[in-house]
């Protein structure tokens, strides 16, 4: 299979720019994507010449708004192997459409004291504290896996974990720290066994891994539009439609109602329910254009560039001194997210001389905090890749720790 | 550009920090740390500022600072621990505008640098901020700092 990743970066008009007098290398994606040309102009199209309200507007405007919206969202169902296009809820993000799961479940399932809530400590923040406060309110127990050496999900205490007690086991599918893609069958199998419902946080793994919700296990699934070349403020929540049609509503307001009297409302059926108010039409739109991109390219051709490039990442790093990676240490079972340490060198000052290179890399805890506890870290530098990332960007990454051991050496 | 950032001073003081080790006794005490990035800092001071003492994690601009701060404060009264408190936050929230004077703020001159980063400048207030906070526990007073923004 070739894949032509100088012709990828052509549609990225962000590349021919340059950062502090060097050309851009970009190895940030597990934080947000590029956006290529063919998503800013369907979204510029749609604000010149098609922008009215969606669902709403029997003018021609509206409709044709209201074509473009439901359409994004029939192109994604099928980008993530949905049964049906309402089973794809739009939110404003991973974190809202969480949220959005979280309150509803608690809701839906009278969620009490003597239940249990399973996450792990692999998560994202977006995906451990709205389950906190989840618990807080009913009461429930939140319980979690924790990490291995090799930067894996230790499921040695499956059975004693998702129990007849437990009701949500909710867990990330990629981790945006570790590049670890999780393997949750076992889990899903055991989480159907005891009855309780199953949800991944796909954030980074929708935009990188071909993916079919239907052989997931899951009940429900998050995801970003961002972070898979579509513009901020669009996520998505889905969720199998008999699940969501027992779901109660998170957000209320416009949209979301079937009937409305001053003593009561009836509310609309998936996934019109979870869409209260106007919601970001131009960028579901994008998103659209976003899925059509990678389709066009084949997820699969995607994975295969990306392993490729993680490769030898892990290569080069390995062979930096000083160097120590944190996850797994080979691709098996890995996305293209490398976390590491340089000795003696804190990630902000590591960041801040490769961004004097033009290198732009993640540093911090990665809004997951408990996953730098893990490893006795207060912070991690993270290199990640995408379908536009080239070898010779690796080498300047390379490169660039040379400089940082020069600096701090 | 990232000569004006990693001043030799600043790497010396971050490689050879100065006074770091939490002391006994103290009077006041603040722990502050910085939400996007995880560094943190202990501070303790004594009601007479003959001692002040710190502990933490961090970058080399936040360490360095601590070491600095003190160079600059242990051992001072509070009128002039609060000349020196406000010239050092006036001079990171000056974007780079302002000269810093080395009578007042000796090796924190340094910073100077750091003010045209503004990831950064949280950084360098880090341990100022909480030591402010450690002396107002202690009953020190070092006046109104500059207003902090993020």
């Amino acid at each position: 299979m070739s894949f032509d990743v100088e012709r990828v970066r052509k549609d990225f008009p962000i590349f021919q720019r340059e950062v502090n007098g060097h050309p851009l290398v970009y190895l940030d994606s597990a934080n947000t994507s590029q956006k290529p040309v063919q998503v800013l102009d369907v979204m510029r199209a749609h604000q010149e010449r098609y922008n009215g309200n969606v669902s709403r507007s029997v003018h021609t405007l509206g409709t044709e708004s209201t074509e473009a919206y439901e359409g994004a969202r029939a192109r994604i169902a099928t980008f993530i192997g949905a049964a049906s296009p309402d089973e794809v809820v739009f939110t404003k993000n991973s974190t809202e459409a969480i949220n959005l799961a979280a309150y509803s479940l608690g809701q839906m399932l009278r969620l009490g004291p003597g239940d249990e809530v399973v996450i792990s400590e692999m998560e994202h923040h977006s995906n451990l504290v709205p389950w906190q406060l989840l618990c807080e309110r009913t009461g429930a127990t939140l319980r979690w896996f924790g990490i291995t050496d090799e930067g894996r999900l230790d499921e040695s205490n499956l059975d004693a974990l998702i129990t007849e007690r437990t009701k949500i086991v909710s867990l990330v599918h990629m981790s945006n720290v570790l590049g670890t893609v999780n393997d949750v069958s076992r889990i899903s199998a055991r989480s159907r066994a005891v009855g309780a419902l199953l949800m991944l946080d796909c954030s980074q793994s929708v935009p990188h891994l071909p993916l079919a919700v239907g052989s997931l296990g899951a009940d429900l699934i998050a995801f970003t539009g961002h972070k898979m070349l579509g513009p901020t403020g669009i996520g998505v929540l889905w969720g199998r439609f008999d699940l969501l049609s027992q779901m109660p509503p998170f957000l209320a307001g416009g949209s979301m109602i079937e009937t409305v009297t001053m003593g009561g409302t009836t509310f609309a059926a998936p996934p019109a329910r979870f869409e209260a108010g106007t919601p970001p039409i131009t960028e579901a739109i994008g998103l659209g254009a976003a899925v059509d991109y990678l389709t066009g390219l084949g997820m699969e051709a995607i994975h295969q560039h990306e392993q490729d490039i993680t490769r030898y990442a892990l290569d080069a790093l390995s062979s930096v001194p000083d160097v120590r990676i944190f996850g797994p240490a080979t691709i098996e079972g890995r996305g293209g997210t490398v976390s590491f340490g340089v000795d003696g060198v804190h990630p902000h000052d590591v960041g801040q001389i490769l961004d004097a290179l033009g290198v732009e890399v993640r540093v911090g805890h990665h809004c997951a905090r408990p996953v730098c506890s893990r490893f006795s870290v207060p912070a991690m530098t993270r290199a990640s890749f995408y379908l536009y990332t080239t070898t010779a960007e690796i080498d300047a990454l390379a490169r660039g720790l040379d400089q940082v051991r020069k600096v701090f050496g | 550009m990232l000569d004006g950032l990693y001043q030799e001073i600043i790497l010396d003081h971050y490689k050879n920090p100065h006074g770091r080790g939490l002391r006994d006794p103290f009077d006041g005490e603040a722990h502050h740390v910085n939400p996007t990035c995880g560094d943190e800092i202990t501070v303790r001071v004594s009601a007479d500022l003959a001692d002040i003492s710190y502990d933490g994690l961090g970058c080399s601009i936040s360490q360095a600072s601590a070491s600095v701060l003190y160079e600059l404060l242990a051992g001072k009264d509070a009128v002039a621990a609060s000349e020196i408190h406000h010239a050092f936050v006036e001079l990171m929230q000056s974007r780079g505008q302002v000269e810093p004077d080395e009578e007042v703020l000796g090796d924190g001159i340094a910073f100077a640098g750091v003010a045209k980063f503004p990831a950064r400048v949280k950084c360098a207030l880090l341990p100022w901020m909480a030591f402010k906070d450690a002396a107002a526990r202690a009953g020190v007073d070092v006046g109104a700092s500059p207003e902090v923004k993020a």
